[in-house]
């Protein structure tokens, strides 16, 4: 692990009950989810991480506990050194605290990730679909949501196969 | 056919003043088809009079859902669409991909493709601030610049066009090193560049650095400071411009960039004019990486030797059984990578460009997100225009150089 990472990882996972994990020398905290604009204000104010380098999301579909994770990669100017954070989060319509207190580039960014994933999060000052229509239904990015083909009927499973088709007018 | 949905004015009640709600300002719509906004972004602005008291910018036209693409595709199949997003540095595209996988495969490039990567990315880099310098002062009524900038993207283009066939979407950069070698005649034309384009920038800031009109219309526009740029997440000229000499190629190289000598150019006013002049001698900067790299270009292969995820050169098909089967199961599986996530980065003309990649060690890129640099710019350009005119704002939404397929993907 890099000796300028050190220090946060190890206040991190003792205060938080973090799960720290490396690959290819990138260090990844598992943190519970709802402390996570605690650990990012640890982050910013103690350790240097000045920026949030980037916010997304990862769909373990079909599994449900945990089915998201939050992912937040954090960046230090100072020490140039990234840190991942990871939140699980729980079901299919989860919801987790803004980051936009502590980094307010994460507004848009929570955005997206609402567009796309559909975690909802909590006192977000704007929620409002970023990349999709504003009357878009479903949340494209996630595992279960189609890229977009549609099913082959055939004689034998052609209503079979009408039956889950997106019935109304478009 | 359904009514289109669009958001009210309601919704965007946090955005606007309470100015907006009893008719004292005017709420307009700017875009998204207007030449000035650089692709498709639509700006919507409450206006006093000619002055911005609020500017919310409205993204999402090009969202194309390259990430959900890429998502049901192989390694090797998903990398084509990655020049697809900012189509202005298409080499960096590929680039950033390929350092992922790389990390996340442990592969190797050789040095000699690393250094045609330097140059190619660099090269990219000039023609999209050549671009930039062509169409941003054209947006304050500069048009003769254009004429002559896209002269000289013109050869560096027909660099990429000599190495791989295509102008802009080249694919050239691929996991562990590169599609082929580069042919003889590249060395040739990227050094004709290097003694042309010095001469010729001299004749652009002829025509701009001091041009009154030019400094009527640039100097104290859109400023912001450094505090602001870190905590929005702002990246690359737009940043350096503030008097913060950050730039990921000094800070966390990549394709052994730390060997070769150049400076960060920094300016402290965060205005338009900063972000003109720091990207005036990033292009002198890069030609000197260009010139370090081309005179100590090793010999060599150009692709790391691993046959279970690096395509076997088509000479060995012929003759061995192995890379025939290699190249088969190449060609129909692809390559299982390790399960784990990674995040690379790379400096791009705009700002950091990032990629988080993660693997469930299937063939295909389990999740994989671009953290662009022209989000973030765009999502400070309210910081940057308020208490400005309109016609302000077109200067500053050019002077950020935002790409739109960078910005949606």
């Amino acid at each position: 692990m890099n000796e300028l990472l050190k220090p946060a990882v190890e206040k991190i996972s003792k205060k938080f009950n973090a799960k720290v994990s490396e690959f290819r020398d990138e260090v990844t905290l598992l943190i519970p989810p709802e402390e996570n604009t605690a650990v990012a204000a640890i982050l910013r104010d103690e350790f240097d991480f000045d920026m949030l380098s980037a916010l997304t999301a990862v769909d373990y579909y079909p599994q449900t506990t945990p089915r998201f994770h939050m992912v937040y990669i954090f960046y230090s100017t100072k020490n140039k050194v990234y840190l991942n954070v990871r939140a699980p989060l729980n079901g299919n319509e989860p919801s987790i605290k803004t980051m936009e207190t502590v980094y307010p580039s994460a507004n848009w960014r929570e955005r997206e990730v609402w567009d796309l994933f559909g975690i909802k999060f909590e006192s977000h000052s704007d929620l409002r679909r970023i990349m999709m229509p504003p009357d878009w239904v479903g949340h494209p990015l996630r595992k279960d949501y189609p890229l977009g083909w549609e099913e082959v009927q055939f004689t034998f499973n052609f209503d079979e196969i009408d039956a889950r088709k997106p019935k109304g007018e478009i | 056919m359904r009514e289109i949905q669009e958001f009210t004015l309601e919704d965007l009640r946090t955005h606007l003043s309470p100015r907006a709600f009893t008719g004292e300002t005017v709420v307009l719509n700017m875009g998204p088809q207007h030449p000035s906004t650089h692709g498709v972004l639509r700006v919507i602005l409450e206006l006093d009079g000619e002055v911005i008291v609020n500017c919310i910018p409205d993204v999402g036209f090009l969202h194309t859902g390259i990430e959900k693409n890429m998502e049901a595709k192989t390694y090797q199949k998903a990398e084509v669409l990655t020049d697809r997003m900012d189509y202005m540095y298409a080499m960096g595209n590929i680039l950033v991909y390929c350092l992922a996988v790389e990390k996340l495969t442990g592969l190797k490039p050789p040095p000699r493709a690393d250094a045609i990567r330097v140059i190619l990315t660099e090269l990219s880099r000039i023609q999209s601030h050549l671009l930039w310098l062509g169409t941003s002062p054209m947006d304050l009524g500069a048009v003769s610049t254009f004429l002559y900038t896209m002269r000289e993207r013109e050869m560096i283009l027909d660099v990429f066009e000599l190495v791989s066939g295509a102008r802009m979407m080249t694919t050239y950069i691929r996991p562990g090193g590169l599609w082929r070698d580069v042919p003889a005649e590249f060395e040739g034309l990227v050094r004709e560049i290097l003694k042309v384009l010095p001469r010729r920038m001299l004749e652009y800031e002829a025509l701009l650095t001091k041009n009154p009109l030019y400094l009527d219309r640039t100097k104290g526009i859109g400023k912001i400071d450094t505090k602001t740029c870190l905590a929005w997440n702002v990246t690359g000229p737009t940043l350096r411009a503030t008097g913060m000499a950050h730039d990921v190629r000094k800070a966390n190289p990549y394709c052994g960039i730390e060997q070769y000598d150049f400076d960060i150019p920094t300016h402290t006013d965060g205005d338009i004019y900063a972000r003109y002049l720091v990207r005036l001698e990033e292009m002198r900067q890069s030609m000197r990486i260009i010139e370090q790299a081309l005179n100590k270009l090793p010999y060599g292969p150009i692709r790391d030797n691993n046959y279970k995820i690096v395509p076997p050169p088509r000479s060995e098909i012929g003759v061995s059984m192995e890379a025939l089967i290699h190249h088969f199961k190449l060609w129909t599986e692809g390559f299982t990578p390790p399960v784990g996530s990674v995040y690379a980065t790379i400096e791009s003309p705009r700002g950091e460009m990032g990629v988080f990649l993660e693997s469930n060690g299937t063939p295909k890129p389990y999740r994989i997100h671009y953290r662009t640099p022209s989000l973030p710019l765009l999502q400070a350009l309210p910081l940057m225009a308020k208490g400005h005119l309109v016609a302000d704002l077109i200067g500053i939404i050019g002077s950020i150089d935002i790409v739109l397929g960078d910005c949606d993907r």
